[in-house]
């Protein structure tokens, strides 16, 4: 008990520390710090833990990080700050913090453009589509995999499931506009069941069917591992000590591997929800075309042709601003539900 | 670390049902209904797999296929009119081999840059007593969760001057983030004796990550480089976005100008026989020459992959 509070005391500056730490640990309740103090204290010795002598000890150390802390300022932290253009005037040309301050004029602008408010829902529909059907099916596969006997079959099924994980998105969208093409299969399937073809990729109708199926297709395969790394750190004695009490397979499955899986599950859940926003932009666009932008074009990509094609970067910066924004603050109230709901949460 | 198995453990043991049959033999037959989910499963499993492996054999099939037979809506799994020619005409086009070169030269470069910058963080992240490590993890995490975007990325990008220059593609991405904390962890079980060996044996740091730590993690530098290599080579937009010179493509974006049918109409158009469009068995000959390396190389990945994913998901 008493090796609790040297670890604490000790680790006292650490918490400071901790406070400077960027924006995203600001909301961080206590109990949570003082998980990582024990956790870090350990290591760390009472009258050490200065700068001075972290320096003089470890500069070594520090020297292999300034390379990649500056690559992370440049080409991370500084378009960050570089959002400052959603309230600043840009031109080509100017200050990549842009030339004189329009406040919110940009803002105002998209909240009343009718065509952002349609990409705006149709990057809910679209992500909440993706996540409602992508989420899942990896972990029923996983679960199907799970059941498979035959170590073969079972390797190579799994092979199989992940290749198209490894395919560029140039070659899932050339697959995708091809096999929903006319003469594409899709359309011989259709023919040959009597119906009437049809340019699917022209149908806006349909574009969420087809990039929700061509998400399915890509990612449920290679969602498994993760599942499939959690089943295999599920203690078999816990199967053994199932059967012995009678539990037959699916007693097993519902109380030995599920429970196995679900603090997975929740930290899948919780990166899934905080990506639910930035829907698969490179996918939707090379799939598109102005035919169908009225159930394809997403926030991004109407970013993409409002700041790139057009270059209205400033306005442009006001929406693409205002979905990351959207983006942090459903990762973290996803990851805030929980940990007060399980414990099991990303930090 | 891995905290999994506690929990279902104390799960199973405290549920009453399960608790209250202990006099059940240890010996169970699977019942009805399971071993009619296993044929099912089995069965759904294969038709996963043929689904899956469809649209490759599509395009293998096209590619082999003379156009008239694809336009007619007959090809499917099987070439239909079997010919080479496709392969001549997209084989002759020398952009495209200027374009794969390309590809292979960004590929190498910024995994090496990547790897770099990569190790040197994870190794000195990986050192539990560095002082400002967590404020130097949170740095890294953060760009998980919240980037620039892509206006200030592509205004920031232009004012460097990187347009139409190689760094436009190797540098902005060099650190991915799941990587490193993959590498991390990794490096976080490297054992310390070895480490303090090499220290007491005179080493300074760089020797021990240089000369100690590298050597000893063959694997894990293997599935990086495999991650960052990949990943690279299937990129297309940072090069879409910042090149416009089509001597600089890579061969991602020539092959999507392909699939848009914004380039090559003339060169492809005529050689590939009746179609004035681009010819679907030129797009699927492009696609299928695009990801070769990556097919070919599939049992190393895979295996790879896989590693490197458990190693992560412990951490990460």
């Amino acid at each position: 008990m008493s090796a609790i509070g040297v670890t604490e005391g000790s680790s006292q500056p650490g918490l400071r520390e901790a406070g400077v730490v960027p924006e995203f640990k600001e909301p961080e309740t206590k109990p949570k710090k003082q998980r990582r103090a024990n956790r870090k204290g350990y290591a760390g010795t009472n009258n050490t833990n200065t700068w001075k002598h972290a320096l003089k000890t470890d500069w070594r150390l520090y020297t292999l990080l300034i390379l990649p802390v500056l690559f992370l300022l440049i080409f991370r932290y500084l378009p960050m700050a570089g959002n400052v253009i959603a309230f600043r005037r840009f031109r080509p040309g100017s200050s990549i913090f842009g030339d004189e301050w329009v406040g919110m004029h940009y803002i105002e602008m998209f909240i009343q453009d009718p065509t952002f408010w349609r990409v705006f829902w149709n990057t809910i529909i679209l992500g909440t589509l993706t996540l409602a059907i992508c989420f899942p099916l990896p972990i029923v596969l996983a679960l199907m995999f799970n059941e498979l006997r035959s170590n073969k079959f079972k390797r190579i099924a799994q092979s199989i499931s992940y290749l198209p994980h490894f395919m560029s998105i140039v070659i899932v969208a050339g697959m995708v506009l091809q096999l929903t093409s006319v003469n594409g299969t899709i359309n011989q399937v259709i023919g040959s069941f009597g119906g009437e073809g049809m340019p699917f990729m022209q149908l806006p109708e349909w574009f969420r069917t087809v990039y929700v199926t061509s998400e399915v297709w890509q990612t449920v395969g290679w969602g498994t591992i993760l599942y499939l790394a959690a089943l295999t750190t599920i203690d078999p004695q816990l199967y053994e000590a199932a059967r012995i009490d009678g539990a037959n397979r699916w007693k097993q499955m519902w109380h030995v591997t599920i429970p196995g899986i679900t603090p997975t599950m929740i930290v899948l859940l919780i990166l899934n929800v905080g990506t639910f926003m930035a829907v698969g932009f490179e996918k939707v666009l090379l799939l598109y075309n102005p035919l169908i932008y009225e159930t394809a074009d997403i926030i991004a990509t109407y970013v993409y042709r409002v700041g790139i094609t057009s270059s209205n970067f400033s306005y442009a910066a006001a929406i693409g601003l205002f979905e990351a924004l959207i983006g942090l603050v459903l990762i973290l109230s996803a990851n805030g539900i929980a940990r007060k709901l399980g414990g099991n949460s990303l930090w | 670390m891995v905290t999994i198995p506690a929990e279902p453990g104390t799960k199973v043991e405290q549920d009453p049902r399960l608790g209250s049959r202990p006099t059940q033999t240890i010996k169970i037959k699977d019942s009805k209904s399971y071993s009619a989910f296993r044929v099912f499963n089995g069965i759904a499993i294969i038709v996963i797999c043929l689904v899956t492996l469809y649209p490759f054999m599509n395009i293998i099939a096209q590619s082999f296929s003379s156009e008239g037979y694809i336009n007619a809506g007959q090809v499917n799994l099987i070439p239909r009119g079997f010919n080479v020619t496709t392969f001549e005409v997209v084989m002759s086009d020398s952009m495209f081999w200027r374009n794969y070169a390309n590809t292979v030269i960004y590929t190498v470069v910024a995994t090496a840059i990547a790897m770099v910058l990569t190790t040197c963080f994870a190794y000195a992240l990986s050192k539990r007593h560095l002082k400002g490590r967590s404020f130097f993890i949170g740095l890294a995490v953060f760009t998980m969760f919240f980037n620039g975007g892509l206006i200030p990325n592509y205004v920031l990008i232009n004012a460097m001057g990187f347009t139409n220059t190689i760094w436009a593609i190797v540098l902005p991405n060099a650190i991915s983030v799941f990587n490193l904390l993959v590498m991390k962890a990794f490096f976080e079980n490297f054992s310390q004796e070895l480490e303090e060996a090499a220290e007491i044996d005179g080493l300074t740091t760089y020797g021990i990550l240089w000369r100690i730590v590298i050597p000893l993690s063959k694997a894990v530098m293997a599935t990086m480089i495999l991650f960052y290599a990949v990943s690279f080579w299937n990129a297309w937009f940072q090069a879409f976005l910042y090149l416009d010179r089509r001597e600089l493509y890579p061969v991602t974006v020539y092959l999507r100008n392909l699939l848009a049918g914004a380039t090559g109409t003339e060169q492809m158009g005529g050689a590939a026989g009746e179609g004035t469009q681009i010819a679907s068995n030129v797009q699927s000959v492009t696609m299928l020459l695009t990801t070769l390396p990556i097919i070919c190389l599939y049992p190393f990945l895979q295996k790879y992959f896989v590693r490197g994913i458990m190693l992560g998901s412990v951490k990460a």
